[in-house]
């Protein structure tokens, strides 16, 4: 089996904040999916826009595979300090795989209002295991990774952050 | 003694029947995530479709108009179908037992029954006889348990005074009667406040209460001597009517809250009450409604609190 | 009929018999103990290898459930689960429907279990009429129909002088009044010893000063009237300190508790278990620990079974809604074993407990092995056990906080006045 190596985490948000950057408007605002699509957005933030609103967005009550697995173990609460309406959405999360956590993150976001628009921003695009018609309008880097692994975001002590795989049980 | 009825075999929350015996890691898990519906109560569609197609039956054998409603809005924020069912005594008495009703309902397809008796333990009862895919929520039953009110306290608690380690709590009245008060206590001492006490006459104050971990205090002027939270009980009018005590004047005399009695507690305690209040009995309105009052907003945490306890067990 | 009960060991504790020894039966009466009589032929032998033969026991408090409850237990099904349990007399209080107030319903009563043909049955008759505790019953006519003393059950006196009479008049006759302690008041609206556990499950509690202060009260009459009292079903510490007491002082009093009480408190509740729904409550271990130390030295005279069949819809209720009360004919022998067991008890003190010594309460000349005498008699193996399942309980009640225990000591057969009325198959384990 192949080794997968994986892009540096700091390096491609960076890539994607260079991206974004000239598409910002001043109705744009910045929404991070826990866990690291928070982490994500937070060091977007400092190189976008330290003035442009921020929110942090928790999917579980939106789940749908609460029937399955039950509640997410840690909920953690949704914090979205601006008017949703006729907002430019940028939501932020780790890696986009069948695309569920983001249908769950938009059904969220239009409980708060009617967007303008939302647009997607990943770290990492797991390309081939879509299960919704759901595609990333920016994109840091694109994996393939075996189905008993996971890529993972994960935050050091010193606030760093770096792509993890890890293994299914 | 048998293993506790709540949990599942992994040790989750499996029905909530009371405080007693639950790991403090469950509760802080269960006030973990009422924070998270806090939010959800912000938002413009006040709805979130965690238990969409799961029929909840509010299973009413005492009227209670508040905590059924409180339910209600909990479980239909959750997209829930909310079926409320208030069986008074007199169809019980047609010779239908408590347990062909529940039979019945559950032939409904019941996901969750949400239980108010008059009588202590008819949760238990309930929990233990329903197929396993059936959770059972205590709403009250007799003078046994209030597990959803009791962690709503706990949750305005920790909104406002942020940990449990460093508390003085003071619960004052008639303990004897109170399931509310029973699972407070149970909470305060599982999350870790080092001193509870209650206030009461000798006639509302169980036997042996101090072996639930609570100080006992006769006087208000002890008893609220620099406590950080004073939890007023309600009085039923008809403790009056027996000899538990010779009149409501003479109670709110003596342990009624005034602002006068509230001096003595620290200066940021804050006053709480589970509902509906007798304004004049336990509590003069100026406390009621003073600055020092969480009464309110424990009625909006109650919603947060019971979508919370609602979603963890519908998921275990 | 001859039945030759070979290879047991005897026991009879009224006569500090405990040998081992055959038993030779001959026309319903013991014939001999040891060696055959002259020309004795056994119709049957009853081989009682490895167990005990011992009188058949006396049981002072056994609700038959008839007249009135059929629906809970019949006379049929409570006799049959009687002679399970080796109990060969005993005797049934008042609290049927209706109660047993008047001559004509005692007789009714006697007329059915003598036709069943197998424990012999004695009813206590009612005190007051209708057990309202207000007007006396006619106690003499009662006691000709067949009455053996009179009791409230679990009814109230709350007037104190209706007390006073019932006493007075009882003893005018020399009738015993079986009464159980408990202040109407003070026990108001209680399902549970006010202790711990009531306050922790919010269960409304009778304190034991229900009872101490409605025994004082007895104790105090029954001084004052002469008349013979039993007390029954006692439950407190206090109350067995009062009753060595009156005893020291040479009061005529006796008195029994329930089986249930000495091997259990307040704690095996636990969560509202309504098996454990008891008259009078179970209280703490300090009031057991007193029930057990009181029958090891004879301040108690007397255990009984306190047997109330409920069925299962009176137990499926919320606990304090549900019927009081359990199952407990065919559990007294083995609780009382369990009970010597455990507390390091000489068998024949035991069984003293169960034997002669309620037989005395009774006025019966019961309950003792000797020649000439009825041969009513209990064979048990001392060692087998066997496991409290409803399929096995042949009384129609289910309900015992026992159920799914494993008890050790098992009946092997029943006799009553020289008939077998009980047979043990050999399902038991054998403990060796």
């Amino acid at each position: 089996m192949p080794i997968i190596t994986l892009p540096d985490a700091e390096t491609l948000v960076a890539q994607l904040a260079a991206a974004i950057k000239p598409t910002l408007t001043p109705n744009t605002v910045l929404v991070g999916m826990y866990t690291g699509g928070v982490w994500a957005a937070q060091q977007m933030h400092a190189l976008l826009d330290p003035d442009m609103p921020h929110g942090d967005l928790d999917i579980s009550f939106y789940r749908d595979d609460f029937d399955r697995i039950g509640l997410h173990a840690q909920v953690k609460p949704t914090r979205l300090p601006f008017e949703v309406e006729g907002r430019d959405i940028l939501l932020v999360d780790d890696v986009l795989y069948t695309g569920r956590s983001v249908r769950a993150a938009m059904n969220a976001l239009f409980d708060y209002g009617r967007p303008a628009r939302i647009r997607l921003a990943v770290l990492v695009d797991r390309v081939g295991d879509r299960e919704l018609p759901i595609m990333a309008d920016f994109v840091g880097a694109t994996a393939s990774v075996p189905a008993h692994q996971h890529i993972h975001l994960v935050r050091d002590d010193a606030g760093r952050l770096k792509l993890k795989l890890v293994d299914l049980k | 003694m048998t293993l506790n009825p709540q949990l599942n075999q992994d040790g989750a929350l499996k029905h909530l029947l009371t405080i007693d015996g639950l790991p403090r890691a469950i509760l802080t898990h269960i006030l973990d995530t009422a924070e998270g519906f806090i939010a959800v109560s912000e938002q413009e569609v006040k709805k979130v479709p965690l238990l969409r197609g799961k029929a909840i039956f509010n299973l009413f054998f005492e009227p209670s108009t508040r905590t059924r409603t409180t339910f209600e809005i909990a479980a239909k924020r959750l997209s829930a179908d909310v079926i409320n069912l208030n069986i008074n005594a007199s169809s019980q008495s047609k010779g239908e037992t408590l347990l062909d009703t529940v039979d019945n309902l559950a032939a409904m397809q019941a996901d969750m029954f949400v239980v108010r008796h008059a009588q202590s333990g008819a949760a238990h009862m309930i929990a233990r006889h329903v197929a396993p895919h059936i959770h059972v929520v205590n709403a009250g039953d007799g003078r046994h348990a209030h597990p959803t009110q009791g962690l709503l306290d706990m949750f305005t608690i920790r909104k406002y005074k942020g940990e449990f380690h460093n508390l003085r709590v003071a619960i004052v009245g008639d303990v004897l009667h109170s399931r509310v008060a029973r699972s407070q206590i149970h909470a305060l001492t599982t999350l870790g406040v080092p001193e509870v006490r209650v206030i009461a006459p000798k006639t509302l104050l169980p036997t042996g209460v101090e072996q639930l971990g609570v100080h006992v205090y006769h006087e208000m002027a002890k008893g609220l001597k620099d406590v950080d939270v004073v939890i007023m009980l309600r009085l039923q009018n008809e403790r009056m009517r027996g000899a538990l005590l010779p009149s409501a004047q003479e109670y709110f005399k003596y342990y009624g809250l005034t602002p006068d009695k509230l001096t003595l507690a620290r200066p940021d305690a804050i006053v709480m009450h589970p509902g509906p209040m007798n304004r004049g009995v336990e509590i003069d309105s100026a406390v009621a409604d003073g600055k020092q009052s969480v009464i309110l907003p424990q009625v909006t945490y109650g919603i947060a609190v019971r979508m919370a306890v609602m979603s963890i067990l519908a998921g275990n | 009929m001859k039945i030759h009960i070979k290879n047991g060991r005897l026991i009879d504790p009224k006569h500090g018999l405990d040998t081992h020894a055959d038993l030779y039966i001959a026309a319903g009466k013991i014939a001999a103990i040891g060696s055959a009589p002259r020309d004795f032929h056994a119709n049957r032998v009853i081989d009682a290898s490895h167990c005990i033969v011992c009188p058949g026991l006396v049981d002072l408090a056994a609700r038959l459930r008839e007249p009135g409850f059929e629906y809970k237990a019949t006379l049929e099904s409570e006799m049959d689960a009687a002679c399970a349990g080796g109990i060969t007399s005993l005797a049934c209080p008042p609290d049927t429907d209706p109660p047993l107030d008047e001559p004509g319903l005692v007789e009714m009563l006697k007329f059915r279990a003598q036709n069943l043909n197998q424990a012999r049955v004695y009813p206590i008759g009612a005190l007051t009429q209708k057990l309202e505790g207000a007007r006396l019953t006619e106690m003499a006519e009662l006691r000709d129909a067949g009455c053996v003393g009179f009791s409230q059950a679990d009814a109230p006196i709350t007037d104190t002088q209706v007390l006073v009479r019932a006493l007075e008049y009882a003893a005018t006759f020399g009738f015993t009044v079986w009464l159980r302690p408990q202040d109407a008041y003070l026990a108001k609206g209680g399902v549970a010893h006010d202790g711990f556990v009531a306050t922790r499950l919010g269960l409304p509690a009778i304190p034991t000063s229900a009872e101490t202060v409605a025994l004082a009260t007895i104790l105090l009459l029954a001084r004052e009237t002469g008349a013979r009292v039993h007390l029954c079903r006692l439950s407190a510490a206090e109350s067995l300190a009062m009753v060595r007491t009156a005893k020291a002082e040479g009061l005529n009093v006796s008195c029994d508790v329930g089986i249930n009480h000495v091997h259990l408190s307040e704690m095996d509740i636990g969560y509202f278990d309504t098996n454990h729904h008891l008259v009078p409550p179970l209280r703490g271990l300090r009031d057991r620990d007193a029930i057990r130390a009181a029958l090891a030295d004879g301040t108690v005279d007397a255990l009984c079974s306190d047997h109330t069949p409920v069925d299962e819809d009176g137990k499926q209720m919320p606990f304090g809604e549900s019927e009081p009360g359990a199952t407990g004919l065919e559990l007294l022998l083995p609780l009382t074993l369990k009970w010597a067991r455990e507390n390091g008890i000489p068998l024949s003190q035991a069984l003293a407990r169960i034997t002669h010594q309620p037989a005395h309460i009774l006025g019966l000349d019961a309950g003792h092995l000797a020649i000439g005498h009825a041969a009513d008699i209990c064979v048990f193996d001392p060692e087998a056990t066997w496991i409290v399942a409803s399929s096995i309980l042949k009384s129609q009640g289910k309900n015992t906080p026992f159920l799914g225990y494993e008890m050790q000591g098992r009946v092997h057969a029943t006799l009553v006045e020289g008939h077998v009325v009980f047979e043990g198959e050999e399902n038991g384990q054998r403990r060796r």
